[in-house]
This record gives structure tokens, C-alpha cells and sequence, in this order.
């Protein structure tokens, strides 16, 4: 199974095997290299690394806790079960690690104003939230059906000061609001960055937002040795674009013994063609300005995914996870609302932890992967986010009243 | 010698502009295209674009975007594109084929570029595959006698111009202004600049699309440009009239009114 890949998969032109790269229209391309330039030199620049981790230390609050779910656990075959407690993060999510990157970026390439795409409203509130830390302009393309499904981080991001413009076009959810961005970047490149909020987009994005979330991985390998003196057996995690994945994903992918289990959303069940598992059920293809693999119909034209999860609920994914894929070091599984809901209630209450419906997904699987590996295996489950901006659609999926 | 070669030729020999026309297939619907198509050449549009009508086109504005809802929504597909195209060039007039990059990756890239010169069609345009991904198109394209025509911005260095311009055939298509496609009150004097800026570089024919939509502007880009590119203001013509024949109308209007303008600038 485990190919051991090189250290940075990346280092060729943004290219991971047949995937990545760069797809866009030539008027982004200075603003790309710019990012590649800013991102690079800042990578190096000890006085930047220093103002993030500092920036992390105090206001994200990392490093993120581990907890051992013993009660949530004996639902999983017994296996030893441990959070990475990303959910504690300001902001509610792992999203936090990326923007506050980019953030620093945007005033470091002197651009004032930055805009984001946003599905669940997570990234879109992370941004509206590093925007107002910083001082910087803020402008959210969310899709017209996601504001509705996700009305409550529509306010918190317009009371961060961020403007949020409602997507009517196509599908209305996460794929159309990164069109509407990435119309906008065309128009406004000079002044504006673009904070792409997954592992997804052109080249550097997938290296890029990698490299701010990588931190997951790196805390979680230390603190699950330090606490159970051996390295996981399976680490899980849910895969939309991908980015709380591929963060915690990143430090293990050279320790062979590790499996790697992403967790896509399979809606109504792969089989139905209603579901948003691109990996599980798509081809290779471009979108968003990459190559991975794709939701498409047999000419080419993106295909409507769907998910309970607005933040799992695209058609694409990063194209690292593709190569990942491919080369069998990692796994993808696909998990259905119904068996996503079924975590998310039993997380709920055995461990009084509401997690976000995007990472109920990943702890449906930790369900199955338990079971397969029995008592004595441990399972490490990122933690990506907390489910506060979901209990309006738990309380409709349980026909809890809320009046 | 493509049939966009010659047109090119000959319109130097006249010392002026070529008029090209965007049309999306299936648009307003099969048929209508197909009309559309012989307007635009009983009007004379010198060639024409047939744009390949894709789910995510985040180089066009909302006039072009609604435009392939209407095409995809009335089943077009590569099949539908590959007929639109071949409705051009049975006219005579020559033809390219403008799509985003998935559609070819989908269909084969080799197969793609054969299906192009088998209908008659001179070209692609492909606004978001960049130079660092072409190798394949690139092979694919000669190996079919097609040109690949890529599109260039304001925001293309001198530095990179070259790079983008020694791969291009058939001619370069220059994004007059940093956005998407759409109808604009002036077009952007930052065109003059990039045309200047590309002929530095390559002794191709120079088209500036983006923005284009009256007579006035035909005249002011034809002064400096080889070719003059239509497409939301033909779109918007057949959105705003009150049915198919009231469109084709005002789209004959349009282009003969756009024909006359890129023979004045110069």
C-alpha cells in the first residue's frame, strides 16, 4: 500500500504527479507568481515565521489539544479514539491556520483589500475575522443557498465589518461563490488577494495553505507519542477541498505504518449520483484552475455535488489528495448525510462535544475504521470544527422544534 | 494556411481590421445559432468564434455566463459545438472554437484538436490553459494544422510576452483591460499600450476582444489592432429582443454597423 512520496510533492511547478499545476486566465498570472514569491521568501524570513506562531500562540490559541474519546469509543470497535481539537480554535475551526497566514501575506505584497469564497461560512468568518485583526478590506462570495443554510455565519462575518455578496448564479453553494471570487480577482488583482480558503485553486495555492495548516499534523504526531508512546495506526479526517486533511495528513505521510483515511461526503450515497465524493466518484479533470480529480458530465461540464455539509459540498478537490489517491497512500472513503448525522448526534452525547457536520463525516468513518482494527488499534480524528453553525439543520434533521 | 490565415492576409491587403463575432452554440437555441451564424456572415463578420458553452466560465461576465445557461440548459455539448462550427465554415468564413480547457481535456486532446480541422475550423482559443500546461495541446494542434490562440493581459510582463506569443498561431487575442467579458462605455486605453507591447514580439495578427460593443469603439481598436472581437454586445441584442427574429434583426444591425467600423479606423 504505502508508497513513501518525497518530502515536498510540490516542488516541480506546483505539480503533484499528473496533478496541480495552473489553469487560469493570463491576467492572474503576475499575481500568482507574486504569491509564490511572497509565500517562498516568507517561508525563510525568520522575523515572519516568528509574527505567526506568535500570532497563533495568542490569538488562535495552538497549540490545539488532544482529547481521548473513551465513551464515543466503544461504538468503535474499542479502539483507543483521540480528537485533535481543532474545533478550539478562535473562530471555531482549522480555517483560522490558513487565513491568518494569508492575512500576513496580503500586507507583506502591500495589497489592502483581501476576498474569500466561503461554503459553511468558516473560512468566510475566519477571513472576515484575520481582516478586522488586520486592518484590511473584506469582501465574502458565499452561494445564495449557503447563506440560507448558514445564515448565522452570514451575521457574524457582516458584525467582523466583512461585506457578504449572496451567489445566485449556477448552483448557488461553494463552487459558484469561487467563480464570483475569482471574478472578482481578475478585476481587482493589483489591489486585492485572493485568501482561497482550501488545498484546492492554482498554483501555490495547494502548497500554500498546505504549508499553513501542516501545523495540525505536526502538533498531533507530538502529542499522540507523548500520550500513547507509539505512533496511530489510521489518521481521519474529512475531504471537501481538503484542507484539514491534507494539514494533518502532511507530517504523517512519511511514516508508513500510518494510514491515511480521508472522509468525503457522500450525500445521499455515492450511487445515487447525489453526493459531493470526488475522489469516491469523480474523474480527472480542471476546475478552479487545477487538475485533480472532478464531479463532470461526459463533456466536460461540472457536475452539481451535494451534501447536508455546505463545507464538504464541492465538486472538486485538491489535487494533492488526488495524488495521494493514486499512488495508494491514502484512502477515501465516502459517508452518507445519514451516516454523518449518526456521529454527529453520538459524539453530541457521549462525549458533550457538537462537532461541525464536515467532520462528523470523518468521525462516521472513525465508526468503521474501529471496528475493522479492533481494540488495540488507535485512530487519531482531526477535529475540524465545532458544530455551533449547524444546529439549525441538526435541529430540522431531528425534528428538534426551535420555536 | 488556415482559412484565419488568409483572412488575415488579405485584410492587411486592405489595410484594415477583421471583425470577429463570438457566438455561443446553442445559442439562443440550436437552430438559432445556426441563424445567427448566417447573419453574422450576410452582415460581414470577416470571422467568427463559436464558444463552447461551459458550466464554470470565471472569464466571463454575466452576460456571457447567462448565455451558457441557455446553451447548456438546451443540451450543447461537443457534439453541438463541433455542428455550430461546421454551420460556419460550409459559409466559407473562417472559424475558431473558444473554450475553457476541461471541455478538450474531457473530449481528448488529441481527438479535440482533429474534430476542429475536420469541421473546418481554423483555431482554439483557450482563455484559462496557460503556457506551462500546453505541451500536449501544443503537439496536438500542429499535428491537426490548427492554430492554438492564446489570450494576453494588461498584466502580462514583457518578460513573459514572448513566451506567450512564439506559441501562439493564427493570432493573438489581447484582453483589453483587466475583467471578464462584457459590454463597456470606452474601451480601455491600456489595449493601444498591450498591442504596442505585443507586437514587440511576434508578427502575428493582433485581435482585442473584451469590452467592444458599438460602431465608435469598432473604429478607435481597428486603428491599432488586426482584428476586433464581438461577443457580450451580440449576447445582450438577443437577450434584450422580444423573440428569435426580433434578435437576429438587431444582431444584423449590430454587425454591419461593427463592419463599417473596423474600415474606418485607419
Amino acid at each position: 500500500m504505502s508508497t513513501t512520496p518525497k518530502e515536498d510533492l510540490s516542488a516541480i511547478l506546483g505539480h503533484f504527479g499528473p496533478y496541480g499545476g495552473r489553469f487560469v486566465p493570463e491576467a492572474l498570472i503576475g499575481a500568482l507568481e507574486e504569491l509564490e514569491e511572497a509565500h517562498r521568501t516568507s517561508q525563510q524570513d525568520p522575523a515572519f515565521v516568528a509574527e505567526l506562531a506568535e500570532l497563533h500562540r495568542t490569538y488562535t490559541g495552538r497549540p490545539s489539544i488532544i482529547t481521548e474519546a473513551k465513551r464515543f469509543a466503544e461504538h468503535a470497535g474499542g479502539a483507543r479514539i483521540i480528537l485533535k481539537r481543532e474545533d478550539l480554535n478562535h473562530t471555531g475551526s482549522h480555517k483560522i491556520n490558513n487565513v491568518l497566514g494569508q492575512a500576513l501575506l496580503t500586507k507583506r505584497m502591500g495589497k489592502k483589500r483581501i476576498i474569500a469564497e466561503t461554503g459553511a461560512g468558516q473560512h468566510g468568518v475566519a477571513s472576515a475575522t484575520a481582516a478586522a485583526l488586520m486592518g484590511l478590506e473584506c469582501v465574502v462570495y458565499m452561494g445564495e443557498e449557503d447563506t440560507k443554510r448558514q445564515a448565522l455565519n452570514v451575521a457574524r462575518m457582516k458584525l467582523l465589518g466583512a461585506e457578504v455578496v449572496p451567489v445566485t448564479a449556477g448552483s448557488r453553494t461553494l463552487k459558484d461563490a469561487i467563480n464570483e471570487a475569482m471574478r472578482d480577482w481578475v478585476t481587482n488583482v493589483e489591489t486585492t488577494h485572493y485568501l482561497l480558503g482550501t488545498v484546492a485553486g492554482p498554483h501555490p495555492f495547494p502548497t500554500m495553505v498546505r504549508d499553513f495548516h501542516k501545523i495540525i499534523g505536526e502538533e498531533t504526531r507530538e502529542q499522540v507519542l507523548a500520550l500513547t508512546g507509539r505512533l496511530p495506526d489510521a489518521v481521519l479526517a474529512c475531504v471537501g477541498g481538503g484542507s484539514n486533511a491534507i494539514g494533518i495528513f502532511h507530517r504523517f505521510i512519511s511514516d508508513p505504518s500510518v494510514r491515511l483515511i480521508g472522509l468525503e461526503a457522500g450525500g445521499d450515497g455515492v450511487e445515487t449520483g447525489r453526493h459531493a465524493a470526488t475522489i469516491t466518484g469523480g474523474t480527472p479533470g480542471v476546475l478552479h484552475g487545477t487538475r485533480s480529480y472532478v464531479l463532470q458530465d461526459a463533456n466536460g461540464q461540472t457536475v452539481e455535488s451535494h451534501s447536508i455539509s455546505a463545507g464538504l459540498d464541492y465538486p472538486g478537490v485538491g489535487p494533492e489528495h488526488a495524488y495521494l489517491h493514486d499512488i495508494g497512500r491514502a484512502e477515501y472513503r465516502a459517508i452518507t448525510d445519514e451516516q454523518a448525522m449518526h456521529a454527529f448526534a453520538l459524539l453530541s452525547k457521549t462525549e458533550g462535544i457538537i462537532p461541525a457536520i464536515e467532520t462528523a463525516h470523518a468521525l462516521a468513518g472513525a465508526l468503521q475504521v474501529g471496528n475493522e482494527l479492533g481494540k488495540d488499534a488507535i485512530i487519531v480524528i482531526n477535529l475540524s470544527g465545532r458544530g455551533d453553525k449547524d444546529v439549525q439543520t441538526a435541529a430540522q434533521y431531528f425534528g428538534i422544534p426551535l420555536d | 494556411m488556415t482559412a484565419l490565415d488568409n483572412l488575415f492576409a488579405k485584410v492587411r491587403a486592405e489595410n484594415r481590421a477583421a471583425l470577429i463575432a463570438y457566438i455561443p452554440a446553442g445559442f439562443p437555441s440550436q437552430a438559432g445559432c445556426a441563424k445567427v451564424i448566417q447573419a453574422f456572415v450576410e452582415a460581414g463578420v470577416d470571422a467568427i468564434e463559436i464558444g463552447f458553452p461551459y458550466s464554470d466560465p470565471v472569464m466571463d461576465g454575466p452576460t456571457i455566463q447567462a448565455a451558457a445557461v441557455t446553451a447548456l440548459e438546451n443540451g450543447t455539448g461537443s457534439a453541438e459545438v463541433m455542428a455550430a462550427l461546421k454551420t460556419a465554415t460550409d459559409t466559407g468564413v473562417a472559424a475558431v472554437v473558444m473554450t475553457y480547457w476541461n471541455p478538450i481535456e474531457r473530449y481528448g486532446v488529441n481527438e479535440f484538436a482533429q474534430a476542429i480541422a475536420a469541421n473546418g475550423g481554423s483555431g482554439v482559443i483557450t482563455p484559462d490553459l496557460t503556457i506551462e500546461e500546453s505541451a500536449g495541446w501544443l503537439i496536438a494542434t500542429k499535428n491537426s494544422s490548427i492554430s492554438p490562440i492564446y489570450v494576453v493581459a494588461p498584466s502580462t510582463s514583457d518578460a513573459r510576452l514572448p513566451k506567450v506569443t512564439s506559441a501562439c498561431g493564427g493570432f493573438v487575442y489581447a484582453a483589453s483591460l483587466m475583467g471578464v467579458t462584457g459590454a463597456r462605455n470606452s474601451v480601455s486605453s491600456g489595449a493601444a499600450d498591450l498591442v504596442a507591447r505585443i507586437r514587440k514580439t511576434t508578427d502575428l495578427p493582433i485581435a482585442v476582444g473584451l469590452g467592444v460593443s458599438t460602431r465608435e469603439q469598432a473604429k478607435g481598436v481597428a486603428a491599432y489592432a488586426d482584428g476586433v472581437i464581438v461577443g457580450s454586445a451580440f449576447i445582450k441584442a438577443l437577450q434584450d429582443a422580444p423573440n428569435e427574429d426580433a434578435g437576429l434583426a438587431a444582431v444584423s444591425s449590430l454587425a454591419r454597423e461593427l463592419a463599417k467600423g473596423v474600415r474606418e479606423g485607419r
